[in-house]
């Protein structure tokens, strides 16, 4: 199989799912053996092309020509290969989970739900493939289309509102001032296509820079940067695993995977470093992650309060990648790896916590952790790991982007870093210590641990958090690429 | 050879058969071939469309009489498109049309109706086809006269008004229209466009040559509906017979479009009246407000019908504002609009007389939860819809593509601005209809609805396949637009 087909082959394979899926869905456990073994497939699809990315090589494939000139291509390079082995990754684990959620909470339409989430990967894969900011944009507004009826899965009013908010503000960002940003690309450049180092390099002025980064990176409406974070806590309404896998993973990190991608390959990080009409990201990156993580700690309800640092955790991502510092970008990279384990195993705790004991609140979670120790042990660990707490995996990212700030002088980023710690230190904390070492609040009703599928799913994800912590190595080996360093030289 | 003749056989097979249909009296015979008329007139259309590619610009005497003193067709890129666009959507509606125009026409108007549609047709396909502006003018008369009568059959009564108003306001633009060719015949003493170019170049800054244009620009304006001019269409579109919408939306303000094409670069072309009047501003102006007073009416409206009605009016914006520009990727841009947009079009009023069929009016009180019952036809509009929008994938992507690189060429940023934030206003008039066919539960009398007959589901999504198709491969309907775009530059320059 020529890596070629491969990666054809990746993007089509949930699509294949989602059709059998849909024969089967008469019959539920077929159903989810169909999800279960398409996950899988994808994943070993995605990770066999791993070692010639890793060789340094470049697999790419043109799928047809959607204009004169302009293509849908794809091609694989170290940063989407990670998002790439993320996303399909934590497919695997998130289908189990919710295979145990959506049976226990006794949802409704599960077949549309399972065939959503196909297309989703599938789009998402697109989106970590692309070997152009068209083919990147095409599969970026699919991803938002095929998650609106997973957002909106409980059909109710306010399900309803909520996906107003959602699509109008992702849709709105992208066709408002990603697809101007893109056209205007083309017309200076005549090209599209993501290169190392960029594109924009003599074709575009100081201000035009500034300009395009600025539609660029609030065009990704996806990365939640404010003003344009709304979508994110009102896309929670949504059944716990659709906020696991697509607000902790594939969309918001095909959100912040799409800015960093834009900023290496079409601006070029060494190119535009130093201009004076891209320094004032790093001031909306940084006030995004202070405002978010005070919205959290000021909000009592658990799914909130972890969008709400879902939002500040995304902009660590942006801000890394606004230093413009070689360490920063690798930072950047990481931390999307090291957030998705993070924080997809936050949600699923929640959604434990709902299925087993129907809490929502943070005010109700004392003593709980006697009761379902398997959960908050999990929480812990990912709590752990946002905070930036050895030996959790979001250390390591912390590390690298304390690094590059403090490697390229942003003294007011490694403030925002040391206050942001301690915010995420006020809101995580005081959860852990309620769960562990209160007494139970009087009146609860008797339960146990989630079905087995759900603690199951979230003790992978725990131990991939610490997993990750100690075997870096490949990661780091994948994106140390992106700038040009050799790892372990 | 027959293929000599193809241009005059592209006109008169479909003319003919409309006097043949009303001798035939028989509702059967009368769509059958009228659906074959419109099959034989694509084929025919095809073929012109490859001879013009393979050989260049055909010239075609009637009767033999050589140009400018005979009446001649002359067919190049530009019309070559525009006649395959035409029969194209011709023969797909006349397939969809038996099962529609059963459920909504008395029988006995069966035979009348097919009979206009082949009238209406050849009134089209001879206003492109022709190269003579008096016989323009007659094809112009000839296809209104027939839209008239097929608007008229629609069986709510409104539709009598609805079709007095256009009578009135498509008068006026024929009349407009006939009076600007008239001082055109007077300053040059020729008929043939072509000709009329030529002798046209020195004598363009003449008072009458200006009133000929101001004129002509009026009353095409009114007939492609450009805003202000666009208040016959909301209602006609909204009370015709179901085919008749979806034919007339895909075709009539099209023809209209490429008229005024013709006259601007064809013939004022060698002129510059880009630059003698303030053309390109006006028309830039009048499509910004099309684009976004007629997208936010169209929010408003309570029938699906006039919301996509009041939709068509801002999508002629889009297409006018390419024109506007002045440049080879802004007529690229509005051509391609203009095919993407007759698909897109055609497609959603077809799946509309998908739901008239079953409901009889499609006013948003009436389908609450109709996804439930007619999926199919459901999850065609929203398809449609996204191409409105413009997201990638279908064709109104493409559209949208080129015309913000046209205006981003023009140097006019803010314009490019304005083309996204209108298409944002298509989001809100496309996702109410989502919400409200997907997020209600369907009351007791749509609960026992079933989904609409095959014959013109198929018909319906094969236009949206074709909106897909061309929204992911461009590439021939691009370098179509932007062949013609050339051919009609070639007059200016």
């Amino acid at each position: 199989m020529t890596p070629a087909t491969n990666i054809l082959l990746a993007l089509a394979t949930p699509l294949i799912g989602a059709v059998l899926i849909v024969a089967a869905h008469r019959v539920p456990n077929v159903r989810e053996s169909v999800t279960m073994v398409t996950a899988s497939v994808l994943f070993l699809l995605v990770a066999s092309l791993t070692p010639l990315v890793l060789a340094g090589e470049r697999p790419e494939v043109t799928l047809l020509e959607m204009m004169p000139g302009l293509s849908l291509k794809f091609k694989v390079e170290p940063l989407g290969m990670l998002f790439g082995l993320i996303a399909s990754g934590l497919w695997i684990v998130n289908s189990l989970y919710s295979i145990g959620y959506m049976r226990a909470n006794d949802e409704q339409h599960q077949t549309r739900f399972y065939v959503c989430f196909a297309g989703a990967l599938a789009s998402a894969i697109g989106i970590a493939f692309a070997g152009n900011l068209l083919t990147l944009f095409v599969f970026y507004e699919a991803l938002t289309l095929i998650t609106y009826p997973l957002v909106t899965h409980a059909g109710t009013e306010d399900a309803k509102r909520a996906g107003r908010v959602y699509l109008g503000l992702l849709v709105g960002t992208s066709i408002g001032f990603l697809l101007v940003a893109m056209v205007w690309i083309w017309h200076l450049t005549g090209t599209v296509d993501f290169q190392p180092g960029g594109i924009l390099l003599g074709k575009a002025g100081n201000a035009t820079v500034g300009v395009l980064l600025a539609l660029c990176v609030f065009g990704i409406g996806k990365a939640a940067l404010m003003p344009f974070h709304r979508w994110l806590p009102a896309a929670m309404v949504a059944p716990t695993p659709v906020s696991a896998l697509l607000h902790a993973v594939a969309v918001v990190k095909a959100g912040v995977f799409s800015v960093l991608k834009v900023i290496i390959y079409i601006f070029g990080v060494g190119e535009i470093a130093g201009l004076k009409s891209v320094d004032w990201l790093p001031f909306f990156a940084g006030f995004t992650i202070i405002v978010a993580s005070v919205i959290a700690l000021r909000s009592d309800n658990l799914k909130r309060r972890l969008a709400y640092s879902t939002v500040s955790q995304l902009s660590y991502v942006v801000l890394a990648a606004a230093l413009l510092t070689p360490l920063s970008i690798v930072g950047a990279a990481l931390h999307i790896a090291t957030h998705a384990v993070g924080k997809i195993t936050l949600f699923f705790a929640a959604g434990a916590i709902y299925t087993a004991a129907h809490k929502t609140e943070v005010s109700q979670l004392n003593g709980i952790g006697r009761r379902m120790p398997w959960t908050m042990g999990a929480f812990t660990v990912g709590a752990l790991s946002l905070i930036g707490i050895p030996p959790a995996a979001g250390f390591v990212s912390k590390w690298f982007i304390i690094s590059g700030a403090i490697d390229g002088g942003h003294y007011l980023a490694l403030g925002v870093l040391i206050a942001s710690t301690l915010l995420n230190a006020a809101y995580f904390l005081p959860i852990v210590h309620a769960a562990f070492f209160r007494a139970p609040d009087a009146g609860g009703h008797e339960h146990g641990e989630a079905p087995w599928p759900m603690v199951v799913a979230l003790s992978i994800t725990a131990a991939m958090t610490i997993a990750l912590f100690f075997f870096a190595d490949l990661p780091l080996r994948l994106v140390s690429q992106l700038v040009g360093m050799r790892y372990g030289q | 050879m027959i293929s000599q003749h193809f241009p005059i056989l592209q006109v008169v097979l479909p003319l003919i058969a409309a006097p043949v249909i009303i001798l035939l009296r028989n509702g059967r015979a009368a769509w059958l071939l009228a659906t074959t008329v419109s099959w034989v007139s694509l084929i025919i259309a095809l073929a012109l469309l490859e001879q013009v590619s393979a050989g260049g610009v055909i010239s075609y005497a009637i009767g033999s009489w050589p140009p400018p003193w005979g009446i001649e067709y002359r067919i190049d890129q530009v019309n070559a498109f525009l006649l395959v666009l035409v029969s194209l959507i011709a023969a797909v509606v006349s397939v969809y049309s038996r099962a529609s125009v059963d459920a909504e026409l008395p029988r006995e108007q069966h035979y009348l109706f097919y009979a206009m549609f082949a009238l209406c047709l050849a009134g089209l396909l001879g206003i492109a086809a022709t190269g003579d502006a008096f016989n323009l003018f007659v094809f112009l008369e000839i296809s209104s006269l027939s839209s008239y009568v097929l608007i008229a059959l629609g069986r709510d009564r409104r539709a009598l008004m609805a079709a007095y108003q256009y009578l009135v306001m498509g008068t006026i633009g024929a009349t407009f229209y006939i009076i600007g060719v008239g001082l055109l015949y007077l300053m040059t003493g020729t008929l043939n466009m072509a000709d009329m170019a030529h002798r046209l170049s020195g004598v363009a800054e003449v008072k009458p040559v200006l009133a000929a244009l101001a004129f002509i620009t009026v009353g095409i304006c009114l007939k492609l509906a450009l805003f202000p001019l666009h208040l016959w269409l909301p209602n006609a579109y909204a009370y015709a017979p179901s085919a008749v919408t979806a034919f007339l939306a895909a075709t009539a303000t099209k023809v209209s479009v490429y008229v005024l094409l013709r006259f601007y670069f064809s013939v004022f072309g060698a002129s510059a009246i880009f630059l003698a009047l303030p053309m390109g501003q006006i028309l830039l102006v009048l499509s910004l407000a099309a684009m976004f007073i007629a997208s936010t009416v169209a929010i408003f409206q309570s029938d699906i019908k006039r919301m996509f009605a009041y939709s068509s009016v801002a999508q002629i914006g889009y297409i006018t504002l390419g024109i506007s520009f002045d440049s080879a990727t802004g007529l690229t841009a509005g051509i391609v609009h203009l095919f993407n947009h007759a698909l897109t079009k055609g497609a959603l009023f077809m799946l509309l007389g998908c739901f008239a069929l079953r409901l009889g009016r499609v006013s948003f009180s009436d389908i609450g939860g109709i996804a439930r019952v007619m999926p199919v036809t459901a999850f065609g509009i929203v398809l449609g819809g996204l191409s409105l929008i413009g997201v990638p994938g279908t064709v109104g992507f493409v559209s949208k593509w080129y015309l913000v690189l046209a205006a981003l060429e023009s140097g006019q940023w803010w314009i490019a601005l304005a083309i996204v934030l209108s298409s944002l206003l298509a989001v809100v008039y496309v996702w109410r209809f989502v919400e409200v066919a997907y997020f209600h539960q369907p009351d007791a009398k749509l609960a026992k609805l079933k989904e609409a007959r095959l014959e013109m589901l198929v018909p319906a999504w094969l236009m949206i396949a074709a909106c897909i198709y061309f929204g992911l491969d461009a590439e021939l309907t691009v370098s179509g637009a932007a062949q013609a775009a050339a051919t009609l530059l070639q007059g200016v320059r």
